[in-house]
């Protein structure tokens, strides 16, 4: 068992706001010290503003659960101070293999594009993950900067007051009251916040049950994601096998619905199945069991007033697909710049509903890849069972079939199309960085380009002249001044300007295009610089 | 302009296709039948291609049963 699980990584201390009068008022409270609470707290801190994150108990997440974290999320998390030491802990996979009953029906190399500092998906438990988290918050407060975890903080009620929320907390030395400027719920699928408050969460549930085993093993099986349909050791159903660090394997089992849980989780019914997966002879520990269902859901709107809700607590998908913690990341990576320019009266309140609108669509897009990938895996008919059958037999022999298997559609990054943040399209440059998408990465001379582009607006010139500093109404905008002759690689030209010869971009501190066009124009970037900041 | 979809008659010799249909059929069972029917439903739709054939190709289809 590792011993990570049972560590108390940020204990429960008495608090001075415990000991107050009249509660104390805090500018952000976050609900959750789960791999979102923690990453909008570091965010938060990183600018300067206040966070304290509460949670029901002291350590991190029992057992992997979220394992695998995609190319968007890293970079996030190198903004955040931690991307690059997850990556040197995690596993990097580029081969995954079907099976379909008991031979491979084909294999697929994700060619993970060149030019980018990180890699296309890492394996990494969610333990790690937290952990590397929450030293970056110690880290971050040694430092001076204004960020709490407070362990063994369990939120009782809330309630709305306003232009602010009062919680009830129960602690090991009883009970207290804060008052939140904001309220940060990050508090996962069962999210206790969005109970208290009485908000849906609707949305479609999935009569199937699946194992999850973590298993520690030497074993050679390389270092791929096998992904079994129908096999013999599980038939009827499908199986998973994935490599994480520290050679403990992932291994998920679909059981079907009408099963007993807690005689499926019993070490005496899950070794023999795990036995018939691994062969006889693999000498393996188990590390944890769970048995899990889902749901693909979510909320009607993400933001209640003075609370938002973030990661699972706004909405659920099915875990194919890695689109759950990678997706929360996001929404923070979203909503922490907007909440920053509100908090320090930069921008109007109205700029938060911006983060529903945009991370909804995010939501919509990943509950339909997972709900369509689940569809694929746990077919819900004869029939679709039968043309699932074909996909898979026609894979094996034709190529045409083989885009149609379904395992999951791996995470990647959504485009804000539409967005009232984005200003028209003025450039006649690549798809890949129209208004509304994430700026992919370059190699420079001196570095990557998304470092250079973090925590503040950026006017991006390529071959163009511009003003190195823009204000307009309190935001402040820094050129970054780049050539195509500064680009060894041409991957700046080859994303950013395609058949261009010149291009002005505004990019927002989430590392999101807002505005494009060949040069530079003052009024009608000062312009893109109000839209983007809900100012128009 | 996008394809559309041909409910003209268009097969070259149809009475033979049909013959090489049913005999495809001969002696599968009713799952084995169902997997051929769904396998080469797939295959002509690949060769197809085009989204606004096929969703035509679906409606057209569907519009056939709900008149049964």
């Amino acid at each position: 068992m590792n011993k990570i699980f049972e560590t108390p990584l940020y204990p429960y201390e008495r608090h001075p706001d415990q000991n107050a009068d009249t509660p104390v008022r805090r500018k952000v409270v976050i609900v959750g010290a789960g791999p979102i609470g923690l990453a909008a707290a570091i965010d938060l801190a990183q600018q300067g503003i206040e966070a304290i994150i509460l949670d029901d108990n002291d350590k991190v997440s029992f057992g992997s659960r979220a394992i695998c974290f995609a190319k968007r999320p890293l970079e996030i998390l190198d903004r955040l101070g931690a991307g690059k030491q997850m990556v040197e802990k995690g596993v990097k996979w580029d081969v995954g293999k079907v099976f379909f009953d008991n031979r491979k029906v084909y294999e697929f190399n994700l060619l993970p594009e060149d030019g980018h500092e990180f890699p296309a998906f890492i394996n990494l438990q969610q333990y790690y993950f937290e952990d590397h988290l929450v030293r970056r918050a110690h880290e971050l407060q040694t430092d001076g900067a204004p960020i709490e975890i407070r362990g063994n903080n369990k939120v009782l009620k809330v309630e709305d007051k306003g232009d602010h929320t009062l919680l009830h907390i129960d602690t090991p030395d009883g009970p207290y009251d804060l008052e939140a400027d904001w309220l940060l719920a990050c508090d996962g699928a069962g999210s206790p916040i969005r109970g208290m408050l009485g908000l849906d969460f609707v949305g479609r549930v999935f009569e199937d049950n699946f194992l999850i085993a973590d298993v520690i093993m030497d074993a050679d099986f390389p270092t791929e994601r096998w992904f079994w349909f129908d096999p013999p050791f599980n038939r009827g159903q499908s199986a998973l096998l994935h490599k994480q660090p520290d050679g403990v394997w992932r291994i998920d089992l679909q059981l079907g619905w009408d099963i007993d849980k807690e005689e499926e989780k019993k070490p005496e019914n899950v070794i023999p199945r795990l036995k018939e997966m691994l062969g006889e002879d693999v000498q393996f520990d188990l590390e944890w069991v769970s048995i899990y269902t889902f749901q693909c859901r979510r909320m009607e709107k993400f933001r209640q007033g003075r609370v938002i809700f973030a990661g699972d607590a706004a909405h659920q998908v099915s875990p194919f697909g890695a689109r759950g913690a990678n997706s929360g990341v996001q929404d923070t990576d979203n909503l922490v710049w907007k909440l920053k320019l509100v908090i320090d009266g930069k921008a109007p309140e109205s700029l938060l509903d911006t983060y529903d609108i945009e991370r909804i669509h995010g939501a919509d897009e990943n509950i339909l890849n997972s709900s369509r990938s689940t569809d694929f895996i746990t077919p819900k008919s004869e029939m679709s069972r039968v043309l699932r059958d074909a996909v898979l037999d026609l894979s094996e022999h034709y190529e045409f079939a083989r885009p149609l298997v379904n395992s999951g559609r791996l995470s990647v990054p959504c485009t804000y199309d539409g967005s009232p943040l984005n200003s028209a399209d003025a450039l006649d440059g690549p798809e890949r960085t129209r208004p509304g998408s994430p700026c992919p990465d370059v190699p420079l001379k001196d570095g990557y380009l998304l470092p250079k582009l973090a925590d503040k607006f950026t006017l991006l010139t390529i071959d163009a002249d511009a003003p190195d500093e823009i204000e307009e109404d309190g935001i402040t905008v820094t050129r970054l001044a780049l050539s195509v002759h500064d680009d060894p690689t041409r991957f700046l030209k080859e994303r950013y300007l395609g058949d261009a010869t010149s291009g002005v971009y505004l990019i927002r501190p989430d590392q999101h295009v807002a505005a494009r066009r060949p040069s530079f124009d003052e009024k009608l970037f000062r312009a893109a610089i109000r839209r983007a900041t809900g100012k128009e | 302009m996008s394809e559309t979809l041909t409910l003209a008659p268009n097969l070259e010799q149809a009475d033979d296709f049909y013959a090489d249909l049913l005999a495809a059929h001969d002696g599968l069972s009713k799952a084995e039948s169902d997997a051929f029917n769904a396998r080469l439903v797939l295959i002509l739709a690949n060769h197809i291609g085009a989204r606004t054939v096929l969703t035509e190709a679906l409606a057209a289809a569907a519009r056939q049963q709900a008149e049964d």
